[in-house]
């Protein structure tokens, strides 16, 4: 068991900076996801972690032992990747076998924990088949029960799951989730998707231009983003942001007046379904243009002004497209960002 | 497939195959056919009194046995070489980005664009300087230049077609860079190296003005048969003719799946 130190990494590939002096910590135990768009430095974070990629400068301590210059194999991680990397020359339980055996431990060791991840990933089936002869969910599988064989005391995956159909992915990402909690395993998982980051981490680092943007448990990256490009990341719909002036430390919308830290020009940023419909008159005046029927809610599209915004309305909504409806917000449940720097300003501050 | 579409592919692909199997048909007739057989007009489909004669007496020619000896130590020793120094540069071109790889990659090819005529004289003053001339070994040098080129390149594209994350994985669950190579990269490509070494063998069994001019008494194959031959009957050319061409074309033949691979040409 062992937490992760990233201790200011930086990475450069010539001329672009790839990473620019992340700090990070992990606790023994936790699952942290690094989520951001592609090309953010997430993936190259992780591999920096795995030790195959250099970094430019920085330290990683994994377990409070100082791995920056150790080769890859000197390391003792386990790693699961985007293409599951299942070697195909070798059957199932070989390949789940691997990190074992070159850890040179006992046949039966060797073999008590290969069936042990092998139920656990239920692929006990197919221990004798080779990879070929496999579909894409179960190599997933085998990839990470060849990570877990070894009790590894770090875990790295690198978008384990975005090779699969999505049916399979609901599926795999909760049985991760419940196989990892059991493990106790720290696990640090790189994803572009925040539906998966936001079912399986207790922490996400919402990564963007190779910094970590926000550190926070799920429902804090998603309730109160540090900035406006998390609240834009993360969550679907996005967050919807309005351009608000503030006089006295208030902002008057639709009859509605909002306390907002500090004066001056201010977004004000709330999620689609933090407001409850009203009359036109009641309330902030929304033109829809599309109505979407989700079956759980029907997602409103209109405009404010010139911000485009999405309500998530209940689907018994009788809203049609063309019908201007009021919107009333939860104070409590607004952000306020600076329009220049795009950072979140504190309520209480 | 269209009708026509179809037509001009069968045809096309016929006619191609005329190309190479009608000569070696008519070389087999005048093998087996014997002295009769290669002077008749029009030749027979099938050859009415086939007998293995010909190769029989051919076989027995004084010297051929050592010069095929010498060809199969040569081509060998072709082997050996071309893949211990194509397969690593083969596999650093794959794996590594270096500044020049491509012009390297040029370099290795242009190799074979050296007219070997040009190289000949100073070629056999330095071997019989060095001792080298009239052993299978100088030969062996000389068509390991030729086949190194297609033994990088070959082994190039089987490194670059295994994919990097595998041996990544290997480092990550405990392999060093030999042990990854060796339990992963290895077996994954040994078919293909299996396939460019003959290849290789085969460059080295077929070629014949090297191996004409490198020797004197330790002739190879080709060379010798170059020699005799030349005052020979007409079914004993036909019989030596085959013989040559036989392995050359079995080996091909059963590698010929990798050789595509090196021309960017998937087959299944």
């Amino acid at each position: 068991m062992a937490g992760i130190v990233i201790d200011r990494i930086a990475k450069s590939f010539g001329s672009v900076t790839a990473l620019q002096e992340v700090s990070l910590e992990i606790a023994d135990g936790e699952f942290v996801a690094l989520l951001g768009p592609s090309g953010c430095g997430k993936t190259t974070l992780l591999r920096i972690m795995a030790g195959l990629e250099s970094r430019s400068s920085g330290r990683v301590l994994i377990g409070g032992r100082d791995v920056s210059d150790l080769k890859p194999w000197e390391r003792g991680l386990a790693m699961v990747f985007q293409n599951y990397a299942v070697f195909p020359h070798m059957t199932v339980y070989e390949n789940v076998a691997f990190g074992l055996a070159m850890q040179k431990k006992p046949a039966d060791v060797i073999d008590r924990q290969v069936k042990k991840a092998a139920a656990l990933l239920h692929i006990e089936p197919y221990l004798e088949r080779y990879p070929a002869k496999l579909s894409g969910g179960q190599r997933q599988r085998v990839a990470v029960a060849r990570a877990l064989a070894v009790e590894p005391a770090v875990l790295l995956m690198d978008e384990p799951l975005s090779n699969l159909d999505a049916l399979l992915r609901l599926e795999m990402r909760a049985e991760l989730k419940s196989v990892l909690r059991e493990a106790g395993t720290t696990t640090v998982y790189v994803t572009h998707d925040q539906t998966e980051a936001m079912g399986l981490a207790d922490r996400i680092a919402v990564m963007y231009g190779g910094k970590i943007v926000q550190i926070a448990p799920p429902t804090q990256v998603y309730a109160r983003p540090a900035t406006t490009f998390v609240g834009g990341f993360v969550g679907s719909p996005p967050m919807n942001f309005l351009p608000v002036d503030s006089q006295d430390g208030r902002v008057t919308l639709g009859g509605q007046s909002i306390p907002v830290p500090g004066s001056g020009a201010r977004i004000l940023g709330f999620r689609g379904e933090d407001v409850t419909l009203a009359a036109p008159a009641d309330g902030l005046a929304l033109t829809v243009r599309v109505v979407e029927p989700m079956g759980s809610h029907t997602l409103l599209t209109g405009r404010i002004g010139d911000a485009v915004v999405r309500i998530v309305a209940p689907s018994s909504t009788a809203v049609r497209a063309g019908d201007v409806v009021g919107l009333r917000l939860d104070p409590a449940r607004v952000v306020f960002m600076d329009p220049a720097s795009g950072l979140a300003l504190d309520a209480a501050a | 497939m269209t009708a026509t579409r179809r037509l001009v592919f069968v045809s096309g692909t016929l006619a191609l195959c005329a190309w190479v199997l009608v000569p070696i048909y008519l070389i087999a007739l005048g093998a087996f056919g014997g002295r009769a057989g290669a002077f008749k007009w029009p030749k027979e489909i099938v050859p009415s009194n086939a007998s293995l004669d010909a190769l029989m007496l051919f076989v027995k020619i004084e010297g051929v046995w050592n010069a095929a000896v010498n060809s199969v130590i040569a081509a060998g020793l072709t082997m050996l070489f071309s893949i211990a120094l194509g397969a690593p540069a083969g596999y650093a071109l794959a794996r590594f980005s270096f500044r020049g790889a491509n012009a390297f990659r040029l370099l290795v090819l242009l190799t074979r664009a050296f007219p070997l005529a040009i190289l000949a004289l100073p070629l056999t003053v330095t071997f019989i300087r060095i001792g080298l001339y009239d052993t299978p070994l100088g030969v062996a040098l000389v068509h390991t230049a030729l086949a190194l080129p297609f033994a990088a390149l070959v082994t190039a594209s089987l490194f670059t077609g295994i994919p990097r994350e595998l041996e990544e994985a290997a480092w990550v669950f405990g392999c060093t860079r030999l042990q990854a190579f060796r339990r992963i990269v290895l077996p994954l490509a040994l078919p293909g190296i299996a396939a460019a070494a003959i290849f290789a063998f085969v460059i080295s069994w077929n070629e014949v003005f090297a191996a004409s001019v490198l020797t004197v008494r330790e002739r190879t194959l080709t060379a010798y048969l170059l020699t005799v031959l030349a005052e020979s009957p007409l079914h004993y050319r036909f019989a030596g003719g085959f013989i040559l061409i036989v392995p050359s074309v079995l080996f091909i033949f059963a590698v010929r799946k990798y050789l595509f691979a090196m021309w960017g040409v998937s087959s299944k």
